[in-house]
């Protein structure tokens, strides 16, 4: 999800251009909601709202989540879901396709300020947060507050190994790391925030290491069938909730900080009276990571509809009636 | 001529020979893939083939059906074996790489086999017949031993392939040489990817020339004396 194939990004974009200079004789007609706002008593007029997203469940969930806030609160909201890869929708973005979407620190501040010039992504998610904004501001773009929930590199364990050794984080690991197997990506032992990171930073050494994959069916089923104590899954992999999963707390923070965060157009920004950002906020507050996998997990295994699950969330929250 | 040198540093270099994860591991378990895979191909693929080419029935529609392993893609048997493999509990890597493996080496297991007993002279056999032989006696001491060296040319073609072939099952986390090359691939080492086609290819290479020699030396007395 965190790669793309440069010229269909191109085309695509191409194409998202199109449809939304397509779009803007329609959604040009503010006079029309603002009538229909100002009739309906909320005395404040609400700017017109594009949610857009990547291309894969949590996404689309998030996405939902930020549009039916709005429209609770009176925003008129598109949905653009689906676009494609960040190579797609973080253009899209910064050209005014689209208004608000859902963003993860680390990865967006790598992907906008490749070379780090601006500032670099830490495994400090306010860190991470300042130097994205700083990277953000001549894009006209703003970072939000950001979740608790993130999408990054997570170690589980089963929950029979979690109980018998008593683990709760990954630093529990580092006195019994050399009776336990890793299982991972073939890169893993190699690469800073797998098992090299978990050697320098947790001093944690596994008595092996098992060549799985990234966080896909065979490392699920590694740790399923015991081949493996401890995997390499995503933090927000509804498998934690599925299979009863414990993701290990990485308390000595060895990954970057893929917290979830809106981000919104500063042009957007500008028509609004501050009630957006607040809304989005209300979000971030209370999305944790076991409400967020808890969601990923009915839509993603149990295959609920999206739009449900996001109501049923934001009801039981209390963020709308 | 670098990526030459990085090879031959790759291959010479102590610590890519020891331990659970060594070239010495890596191979044995190559092996033990294919043969365990040829193995349960011969146990399926001889019986049919043995009694379809005494009894000439049938041949043709065996022959073909088990031609349809050739066409069925590996990768996909792989996919399908693992999930099955999970099912069962037998776990990743090995068994579902077994199961990709076998479909590969029944085809020319059973034509030649088939082919073998086929050819025999029918004179011989029925000679035998006149004698007394039983029909067990008949293919035991004429057909099995007079078709041996076309049955082990064909298991021959299997193996060799299947040693080509088992390198797939370092994609459902399976260890053999294939480990090598997977491995290589996604830590862009390249020199570690080169090392195990190679190998590969050495053991193939050598598949092939053991089961050429094993062919030769069973060459029954009296054909050779015809040659």
């Amino acid at each position: 999800m965190k790669r793309g194939h440069k010229l269909i990004a191109a085309l695509v974009a191409v194409a998202v251009v199109a449809s939304a200079c397509g779009g803007t004789g329609t959604s040009g007609s503010t006079a029309t909601a603002t009538a229909t706002a100002t009739a309906t008593a909320t005395a404040v007029a609400r700017p017109d709202v594009i949610v857009g997203s990547t291309n894969f469940y949590e996404q689309i969930t998030l996405g939902e989540l930020y549009s039916q806030i709005l429209e609770a609160n009176g925003y008129k909201v598109t949905r653009k879901f689906n676009l494609g890869n960040r190579e797609i929708v973080e253009p899209a973005i910064e050209s005014g396709q689209i208004d608000v979407d859902a963003e993860y620190l680390a990865t967006l501040l790598a992907f906008v300020d490749k070379n780090g010039t601006v500032a670099k992504p830490t495994t400090d998610p306010k860190a991470t947060q300042i130097g994205l904004q700083k990277a953000l501001d001549p894009k006209g773009l703003t970072v939000l507050d950001y979740a608790a929930a993130t999408d990054q590199n997570g170690f589980v364990v089963t929950q029979a190994t979690a109980s018998s050794k008593s683990l709760k984080k990954l630093s529990d690991l580092a006195p019994i790391g050399n009776t336990l197997v890793l299982g991972g990506p073939p890169e893993c032992p190699q690469r800073p925030f797998c098992q090299l990171g978990l050697k320098n930073t947790y001093g944690i050494t596994f008595k092996d290491f098992k060549p799985l994959d990234s966080g896909g069916p065979l490392t699920i089923a590694a740790l399923d069938g015991k081949q493996i104590d401890v995997g390499l899954l995503f933090t927000s992999d509804p498998s934690i909730v599925a299979k009863n999963f414990v993701l290990l707390d990485d308390d000595k923070h060895l990954q970057l900080a893929d917290n979830i965060a809106p981000v919104v157009r500063n042009a957007l920004l500008n028509k609004d009276d501050g009630t957006l950002p607040r809304l989005l906020d209300s979000i971030s507050a209370k999305l944790t990571q076991a409400e967020l996998n808890d969601m990923n997990k009915q839509v993603a295994v149990d295959k609920a509809d999206s739009k449900a699950v996001a109501a049923a969330w934001l009801k039981k929250q209390g963020l709308i009636k | 001529m670098t990526a030459l040198g990085d090879l031959v540093r790759w291959l010479t270099d102590p610590v890519n020979w020891e331990g659970p994860h060594g070239i010495p591991v890596r191979v044995f378990e190559h092996i033990e893939l294919s043969a365990i895979s040829v193995l349960v191909a011969l146990l399926i693929a001889m019986p049919i083939a043995l009694y379809l080419g005494h009894t000439g029935r049938a041949g043709f529609v065996a022959i073909n059906v088990a031609n349809v392993g050739r066409a069925l893609p590996s990768l996909a048997l792989l996919a399908f074996g693992l999930v099955i493999a999970i099912s069962l509990g037998l776990g990743l890597g090995f068994w579902p790489t077994v199961f990709a493996l076998v479909p590969l080496a029944i085809p020319p297991i059973l034509t030649n086999a088939y082919v073998a007993v086929r050819e025999v002279d029918r004179d011989i056999v029925d000679a035998a017949r006149g004698m007394g032989l039983s029909e067990g006696q008949i293919l035991r001491s004429i057909e099995v031993p007079l078709g041996l060296p076309l049955m082990l040319a064909g298991i021959r073609t299997a193996a060799v392939n299947v040693v080509a072939t088992a390198t797939l099952g370092a994609l459902v986390a399976g260890g053999a040489l294939g480990r090598f090359i997977v491995d290589g691939l996604a830590l862009q080492e390249y020199d570690q990817l080169m090392a195990g086609a190679l190998l590969v290819a050495l053991l193939a290479v050598a598949t092939e020339v053991s089961f050429a020699a094993l062919e030769r030396a069973t060459v029954p007395a009296g054909m050779r004396a015809i040659r």
